[in-house]
């Protein structure tokens, strides 16, 4: 991310990276040091292996302190909300194959990290441990997707929806952990396969998304949609799989997208099965939410697309812009198969997932999901529910293809005109929406969730007060976790240092004070 | 090998195909009556279409691909859904395919791509009808999925099918869930399928216009699909609401013999919902599109409601 | 009528009379507000008549009669008046923005969900499960106090509220004994009467009903 490092922003980035992923890792490590501590007898000590963990007993407290130890540590590296602000400064300045990795992999052994600590390793927990990281899964995948909402910047809107799906995918490991600690294990392995699913399909997308991304930046030397436009008529290749990344991310059927929110989806359907009366009320909300997340995952691919790649170009001097080589559009076209291939062939890819959830909760769902043949998702049981995303796709192509076909029996003519805009002329490419435009209705509901800051200036024109010569609109929208959570955090830490700084006198007699007292104390304790 | 389910299928396919077009005429005849003018009749909707078929093509000298394939992709997924919803018999081959979810997440791929074909020429009211719509759309979700989920607590199940079946033998009783999870699908439906007050179908004022806005540059053929994709989903959510709420006459069986039958039910209930329609149309007046918070957050509470008195009373 | 329909309907009138106390939470229109309080009082006194007659306490039809004249007719025609002689025109102002209000109610009906599932254990009535609902009501009312401005509004938060509490003393224990309902029902008229008056008051001292003007009543200003 230092890659180019001769720029402010692009420090400023790497720097909070570098500070929460080093948080992050002193947690982890903290909690490892937990579980292996109850793990070894003082006699023999049998190392930091995951097996001792495994057999650790821990008390209640401290495996309490261990899990959300490492929570906040793999939450840290994967973006959680509120812990998500590394990430949208970190990807816009990353070159974007790097955004695509570090989307694709680094985020996911986030994931690795908290299955394999919560189901692995510590394996029996209280019910309130899944609760909690079902809310922080919601409240990640509503934020983030409403953030993503207000971004302009196409990088920054991606690096906001990897926020939105680490939250959908904790969605899932949470219904898990909650159906694991009520000793439902089918409905258990439906959470978390749906989890996993969906970090699989995250890599895929969000990789082909970000590639594509890199594709328009490569192409256009642009990453801000408000200067785009019509991109499609020049980088029809890359426009393709981009849409293909989009429908998959907005979770419609039939690709790979919609598959995993479906199981999901299918999870919170089961929760009345729980003998708990509250958390059988509160978790459909949660359903609801995730509803929204996705209705509004739409809504913003549908800006996504149609500012960078629809209408005409907006920007204010026209570069040449082709489409870029055949090595940038085989990554896409591969990475686009496969969301293609997961999207319609789910039962598939769920038999070869199985086995984890055989390992860590005792419970395959493939029995059910498979029985009906290669074609057919039915989790749990087929009078339940089942999709086909097979059949849904071979449905929608044959009746496109025979009504198009029907269509065209007589030769049609199509004749190319102006735009006709109901008649209004003098149409030109500053009168389209915008992604701030688009965004308008979605920024006014949710508005109170943001701080934003709305300025019209008019100049006013000698004379004629109803119209003014120039109007000008400012509009900054900001995280409202940064003036919350960050700041006091901030200023705590220099007002920290600053105490400390005293203690820094250049004097080598001084220094050598510290460490005898140090010393000293540590005997006195450490007798 | 049983023929039936297929020619059932088929059936059901062409009476979605063909009905559709006669429901809408009958509610904008219901509605002129209502209003003490003179209908164009039943068939005025197979008229427009058929004009519409014929008529030459004019596109926008910058459209690309995506406007020229959106009407057949909205047209496809429109039948593709009335082939899964029970219409006339529960004995469908295509019915598992789809719950009662993949069935909206279909209508959600119609609209992703409508919603695209929108911004496509680049004009300012196609980017105006696609925020609004995407805005609704993204409101009305949620309390759709609680409604879904309110329906699958009676009925143990998100496939229609299985849902009918659970009605027709007797373990669903009357419940006030139910008629919560009625109350927000009919909310629900309205602006699904873009009605008053949500959306006026009749409007020839482009700033009020939310789905007209986004079809603006479309004619002949392609607009006929569009509007023919319109018509079916109008008749499809009727046919949703009927089938997970009042299904009786829907022929449970695989056998021909029950689809007259079936087939009478569904016109006579279509007719009643038409009329409702109409009440509903001519009784409010559209609202202001900030208004629809209020509007879907009732349906969403309706539908909670329904989930929480399932819970609670049942 | 058997025990198992009345719980039926016993529970239809219950998820009712939440209807209408969220109908009033988002109503914005002061009649339309009118109107759905005496909803809900039809179908409290409904809801009594078939509790009184299932349970065969025969007290409960007369408070259900008394329910029905003074919270679906009287009650209703005194505010109506009230805001015809104050000529009250305008829609009714929230505080909170409504679809915030409704999340509000909806976690209130799941808290009071929580709070009652001891008393649902123990009970063996039919209508054990609309204590909930009951207790719902009751927050709902008071939120809508909290949440209006209008001072019509709220009275007929505080008669909401009185609602739900009726509801729960007939859901919990078979209604009150009849002394005490009547001692209610009295208080309650009389509590519309001196709200009637000080509507008069307010509105000839600050011109507007609107409660926030008090604040201006604080010795500072």
């Amino acid at each position: 991310m230092i890659f180019e490092n001769e720029r402010q922003e692009n420090r400023r980035a790497a720097f909070l990276y570098l500070v929460v992923a080093h948080v992050g890792a002193i947690a982890i490590l903290l909690s490892f040091g937990v579980l292996a501590g109850f793990a070894t007898k003082s006699e023999s000590f049998l190392g930091y292996t995951f097996d001792a963990m495994r057999t650790a007993q821990l008390p209640i407290e401290w495996a309490t302190a261990a899990f959300f130890l490492s929570f906040f540590g793999f939450a840290a590296k994967a973006g959680v909300i509120p812990l998500h602000v590394w990430l949208p400064e970190a990807h816009p300045v990353a070159p974007s194959n790097v955004s695509a990795l570090m989307s694709g992999v680094m985020l996911k052994t986030a994931i690795y990290g908290i299955v394999r600590v919560t189901f692995d390793l510590i394996h029996v927990f209280p019910v309130w441990w899944g609760a909690i990281v079902l809310s922080f899964g919601l409240i990640s995948a509503v934020m983030g997707v409403l953030y993503a909402l207000m971004q302009h910047d196409l990088k920054r809107l991606l690096a906001y929806h990897s926020v939105e799906n680490i939250g959908i995918i904790l969605i899932g490991i949470g219904l898990a952990m909650i159906f694991k600690a009520f000793n439902l294990p089918l409905l258990a392995a439906l959470g978390l396969i749906a989890g996993l699913y969906h970090t699989m399909n995250h890599a895929m997308f969000k990789g082909l998304l970000f590639m594509g991304a890199g594709a328009v930046l490569h192409a256009t030397g642009e990453r801000n949609m408000e200067e785009m436009g019509g991109l499609i008529h020049r980088m029809p290749w890359t426009a393709a799989l981009f849409l293909i990344g989009c429908v998959s991310i907005s979770a419609l059927p039939p690709f790979n997208g919609f598959v995993s929110e479906w199981l999901t989806f299918q999870a919170f359907l089961l929760s009345p099965a729980l003998p708990s009366p509250l958390i059988r009320l509160l978790i459909p909300l949660g359903a609801a939410l995730l509803a929204l997340t996705g209705a509004l995952a739409a809504a913003c691919f549908v800006k996504a697309f149609g500012v960078t790649f629809l209408g005409h170009w907006r920007g204010h001097h026209n570069p040449k812009v082709h489409e870029v080589d055949w090595s940038m559009r085989i990554g896409m076209l591969l990475a686009a198969l496969t969301c293609f291939g997961l999207g319609i062939l789910p039962s598939v890819f769920i038999d070869w997932m199985d086995i984890i959830a055989e390992q860590l909760i005792g419970t395959t769902i493939a029995s059910s999901a498979g029985r009906y043949g290669w074609m057919w998702l039915t989790p749990v049981s087929y009078e339940r529910a089942s999709y086909s995303g097979f059949i849904v796709f071979v449905g929608i192509i044959l009746v496109l293809g025979i009504a198009y076909a029907l269509l065209h029996v007589r030769p049609g003519t199509i004749r190319r005109v102006p735009i006709w805009d109901c008649g209004f002329e003098k149409i030109n490419q500053r009168m389209q929406y915008n992604a701030t435009s688009f965004a308008m209705p979605i920024r006014r509901i949710f508005g109170y969730l943001f701080s934003i800051r709305e300025r019209v200036e008019l100049a006013p024109q000698a004379g004629h007060k109803a119209f003014p010569k120039k109007i000008q609109y400012h509009l900054s929208i900001r995280d409202r976790v940064w003036g919350w959570l960050y700041k006091p955090v901030v200023e705590a830490s220099f007002w920290m240092s600053r105490k400390v700084g005293k203690l820094q006198q250049g004097r080598i007699q001084a220094y050598l004070i510290y460490s005898f007292i140090t010393i000293i104390i540590l005997l006195v304790f450490l007798r | 090998m049983n023929l039936n389910p297929y020619i059932i299928e088929l059936l059901q396919v062409l009476t979605l195909l063909g009905l559709a077009p006669a429901f809408v005429g009958w509610v904008r005849m219901v509605k002129c009556w209502a209003q003490g003018r003179t209908s164009a009749g039943l068939f005025q909707p197979y008229r427009d279409l058929a004009k519409l078929f014929s008529k030459e093509v004019l596109l926008a000298e910058n459209a690309s691909w995506i406007f020229r394939f959106t009407p057949y992709l909205v047209f496809s997924t429109a039948v593709l859904a009335g082939g899964i919803i029970p219409i006339l018999s529960l004995d469908l081959p295509l019915a598992s395919t789809a719950d009662v979810i993949v069935i909206v997440a279909l209508f959600a791929i119609a609209r992703f791509f409508t919603a695209l074909a929108g911004m496509d020429i680049g004009t300012a009211f196609g980017g105006m009808g696609s925020s609004r719509e995407m805005m609704i759309a993204s409101l009305a979700e949620p309390a759709m999925l609680m409604a879904i989920f309110t329906v699958s607590l009676a009925n143990r199940s998100t496939s229609l099918s299985e849902i009918i079946q659970v009605i027709y033998s007797g373990q669903s009783v009357l419940r006030p869930s139910l008629a919560f999870a009625f109350l927000a699908f009919i909310l629900i439906a309205l602006a699904e399928t873009g009605r008053v007050p949500v959306d006026n179908p009749a409007t020839h004022l482009e700033l009020t216009m939310i789905h007209e806005a986004m079809i603006l540059e479309y004619s002949g053929r392609h607009l006929a699909l569009i509007e023919w994709a319109g018509m079916m989903k109008l008749f499809l959510f009727v046919i949703l609401g009927i089938a997970a709420f009042a299904p009786w006459g829907i022929a449970a069986k695989g056998s021909l013999l029950g689809i007259p039958e079936a087939l009478v039910y569904m016109v006579l209930k279509l007719g009643a919902v038409g009329i409702g329609i109409v009440l509903i149309e001519t009784g409010l007046a559209k609202m202001r599109l900030f208004r629809l918070t209020e509007f879907l957050g009732a349906a969403f509470l309706l539908a909670t409601l329904g989930m929480l008195s399932f819970f609670i009373l049942d | 009528m058997d025990l198992i329909t009345a719980a039926h309907v016993n529970s239809f009138l219950a998820a009712l009379v939440l209807l209408t106390a969220f109908g009033m939470l988002v109503q914005r229109r002061i009649y339309g507000l009118i109107n759905l309080f005496a909803w809900q009082g039809l179908f409290l006194s409904l809801n009594t008549a078939i509790v009184g007659y299932v349970a065969g306490k025969h007290h409960l039809y007369i408070s259900s009669l008394l329910t029905l004249s003074l919270k679906v007719f009287l009650l209703p025609y005194i505010l109506h008046v009230l805001i015809h002689r104050l000529k009250i025109r305008k829609e009714v102002e929230t505080i909170v923005n409504i679809p915030m209000t409704m999340l509000i109610g909806i976690a209130l009906v799941i808290f009071s969900y929580h709070l009652t599932a001891p008393v649902r254990e123990l009970s063996a009535m039919i209508t054990r499960s609309t204590l909930a609902i009951a207790l719902a009501t009751v927050m709902i009312g008071l939120l809508m106090m909290i949440t209006r401005r209008h001072a019509v509004t709220q009275i007929i938060g505080f008669l909401a509220l009185e609602n739900g509490l009726f509801f729960a003393a007939t859901s919990a224990t078979y209604g009150m004994p009849l002394v005490v309902e009547l001692g209610v029902a009295l208080d309650v008229l009389i509590a519309a009467f001196i709200f009637g008056i000080f509507f008069f008051h307010i509105h000839t001292t600050f011109d507007s009903l609107d409660v926030d003007q008090m604040a201006r009543l604080k010795e500072e200003d």
